[in-house]
């Protein structure tokens, strides 16, 4: 692979990166509010992709609604799986120590890629010929309009959770909780809504990303596992519980992703986890994580 | 089954309770021993040898994530390292599996050491996705290495009833030698959990910084936790191969094994002796049940009742078996003493 040809492809290289990093940002933002407003790493955050992207797929070729119409739909049904799954089960948990912690999310993982499976069958399912079908040109470089829209949709639900958590009295109250849970109790507000928002709000991001990548990808049981460990480092890298360090991470990762791809395509992933090890030892807080003593 | 009786044992007076528990032991063992006489069925020595791997390296896992309390969910990395290092050691050089699953449980501790070192200045949930993103890249490197067969693995020719060469035709052998490392794993855990590194252990999972200002060198007891259950764990990874006789990246370098041996140990009871075993036991009978019974289908519901049954577990039984069963004896005790006082 010559240096020439490196060159060549580099805005194509860019452009890609940054579109499959807003997504993977989205992806990360819902995790991270989950896990900066109450101390629990989810699991099963691959599993409300997988759903929104089998809502987006199955709206689509059963009632021919097109998967960018569908989105508040996907929005609000995820909400609700994540409320749904606060209430159930991780409300018992809050307090259980943090091996019971992962292995509850974890068993709504298979629980969750099961259902879908005993529901949908594990064949490979996808959105063809939909409003995002086709390709743009853009500075002369030519790339898929599906990973364009995803892209600029995953900017404007991020910046939209951004918004909330910081403009509006729910989202105050949210990051309130996040930052101290007894004081938050004391000024008079409920976290127990405050956890079932943030697990709402948390899968109603990730839903709406898998709608997104319903455009480009096939769907299938598993489909939340090629994302989730790419969110865990996004999240891990802009430090827990940090939206505007997730959406950081997650640009930096897909950049990552993308040239690394180029030269050692079969190592990309291995190249992103090495990098957050590295990450990990020098700031073990994230990138903008705030520092544990 | 044997913990039941243990902890029953147990309550009413310690100096009656230990011949009790010599006792119980004997009679399980013989019983172990004696299984595959009076077992033909193969498919039963199958379930039989898959509970005493399972066991085997729950127990393993449990010295590091159970007494110490590190959630590591890259165990499977000194699991596929045995895996390997006797396989390719049988196929390059013919050497005898029974000493490359010694040299590569050499390797696995060595290789464990400098991750230990780097991980364990990690916290919580930072050390658990660090160990989980160490054992992907141990995966992608195993799945393009030409060396180790890459993608498609590696698989040994198989041969008939040779002690020697670990490689049977029936089961029975396999049985044993699971039996074999299952018991020394647990000798290996009573020895640290009676001396005073169990206690070092414990103090590190519970009181860090009071076991630190008593001068407890944390780093060092990790260390040497982490070594010796990567040690048994890689043993249980040869034990695998020589079973089955065909390894890959994806039997062998998976998350799912690192995820099952936390999830005997957690079954059972985390930081116990028998927790793991006894977690093992019912784990893998309800699996391979339900995997029998609906997995066929391809439906999923399998997996289903596999997820319910974590699930279930995590959230109502955190302290496991042996803690629901510890729990309970101590429940009755506390009424016996209750009914004496009025009487």
């Amino acid at each position: 692979m010559s240096f020439e040809s490196f060159l060549e492809a580099l805005p194509q290289l860019l452009i890609s990166g940054v579109l499959i990093g807003l997504v993977y940002a989205l992806i990360a933002v819902g995790l991270t509010i989950i896990f900066g407003v109450m101390d629990i790493v989810n699991f099963a955050h691959g599993e409300f992709l997988m759903f929104g992207s089998y809502s987006a797929v199955l709206l689509f070729t059963g009632w021919a609604i097109d998967p960018l119409y569908s989105m508040p739909l996907t929005m609000a049904g995820l909400f609700v799986v994540g409320v749904l799954t606060y209430k159930i089960v991780i409300s018992r948990i809050i307090d259980a120590p943090m091996l019971s912690q992962i292995f509850a999310t974890f068993g709504l993982m298979i629980l969750f890629r099961a259902i879908a499976q005993y529901l949908w069958s594990p064949t490979f399912r996808s959105a063809e010929n939909t409003l995002s079908s086709g390709s743009v040109a853009m500075a002369g470089v030519q790339f898929g309009k599906p990973s364009a829209i995803a892209g600029i949709g995953a900017v404007l639900v991020t910046a939209a959770v951004y918004f909330f958590l910081n403009k509006t009295k729910t989202g105050i109250a949210l990051e309130a909780t996040a930052a101290d849970k007894e004081a938050a109790r004391l000024m008079g507000i409920d976290s127990e809504k405050m956890f079932a928002l943030a697990w709402g709000i948390g899968a109603a991001c990730s839903g709406v990303a898998g709608a997104l990548l319903a455009t480009s990808y096939s769907v299938f049981p598993n489909f939340g596992e090629t994302f989730i460990l790419i969110a865990f480092v996004i999240v891990n890298l802009g430090g827990f519980g940090s939206v505007a360090g997730a959406f950081l991470a997650g640009l930096i990762v897909g950049l990552i992703e993308m040239i690394s791809g180029f030269f050692f395509p079969q190592f990309k992933l291995a190249i992103v986890l090495l990098l957050f090890l590295a990450v990990l030892m020098f700031r073990p807080q994230g990138l903008m994580g705030k520092s544990v003593s | 089954m044997d913990a039941i009786s243990e902890t029953h044992a147990i309550s009413p007076q310690i100096g009656k309770a230990i011949p009790m528990k010599f006792v119980g032991l004997a009679v399980l063992l013989a019983a172990l021993i004696l299984a595959p006489r009076l077992v033909t069925d193969r498919s039963m020595m199958d379930w039989f040898i898959l509970i005493l791997m399972a066991a085997q390296v729950g127990v393993a896992w449990n010295i590091i994530g159970g007494y110490a309390g590190q959630v590591s969910l890259g165990h499977v990395v000194p699991y596929g390292i045995g895996a390997y290092s006797s396989t390719l050691l049988f196929l390059h050089l013919n050497l005898n599996p029974w000493l490359g699953a010694i040299i590569g449980g050499v390797i696995a501790t060595l290789v464990a050491m400098p991750i230990g070192w780097s991980c364990f200045r990690l916290k919580g949930h930072y050390f658990a996705m660090a160990t989980i993103a160490v054992a992907e890249v141990v995966q992608v490197i195993f799945t393009n290495w030409e060396f180790a067969g890459a993608a498609v693995g590696l698989s040994m020719p198989p041969k008939d009833h040779d002690w020697w060469m670990m490689n049977f035709s029936s089961k029975e052998p396999y049985y044993y030698i699971a039996l074999g490392l299952l018991v020394f794993s647990l000798l290996v855990n009573l020895l640290i959990e009676k001396s005073f590194v169990g206690y070092y252990l414990r103090s590190i999972k519970d009181e860090p910084d009071a076991a630190r200002s008593l001068g407890v060198n944390l780093a060092c007891y990790k260390q040497v936790a982490l070594m010796i259950s990567s040690f048994l764990a890689a043993l249980g990874g040869t034990l695998f191969a020589q079973y089955h006789l065909v390894i890959e990246p994806d039997s062998v370098l998976v998350i799912r094994i690192s995820i099952d041996m936390a999830l005997v140990a957690i079954l059972g009871g985390v930081g116990t002796l028998w927790g793991p075993v006894l977690g093992a036991v019912v784990l893998i009978s309800i699996r391979e049940y339900t995997r029998i019974k609906f997995g066929g289908t391809g439906q999923g519901i399998d997996q289903i009742i596999y997820g319910l049954l974590i699930l279930g577990i995590a959230v109502f039984y955190p302290t496991g078996i042996v803690g629901f069963f510890r729990s309970f004896c101590t429940a009755r005790k506390v009424r016996k003493e209750a009914n004496g006082g009025k009487a």
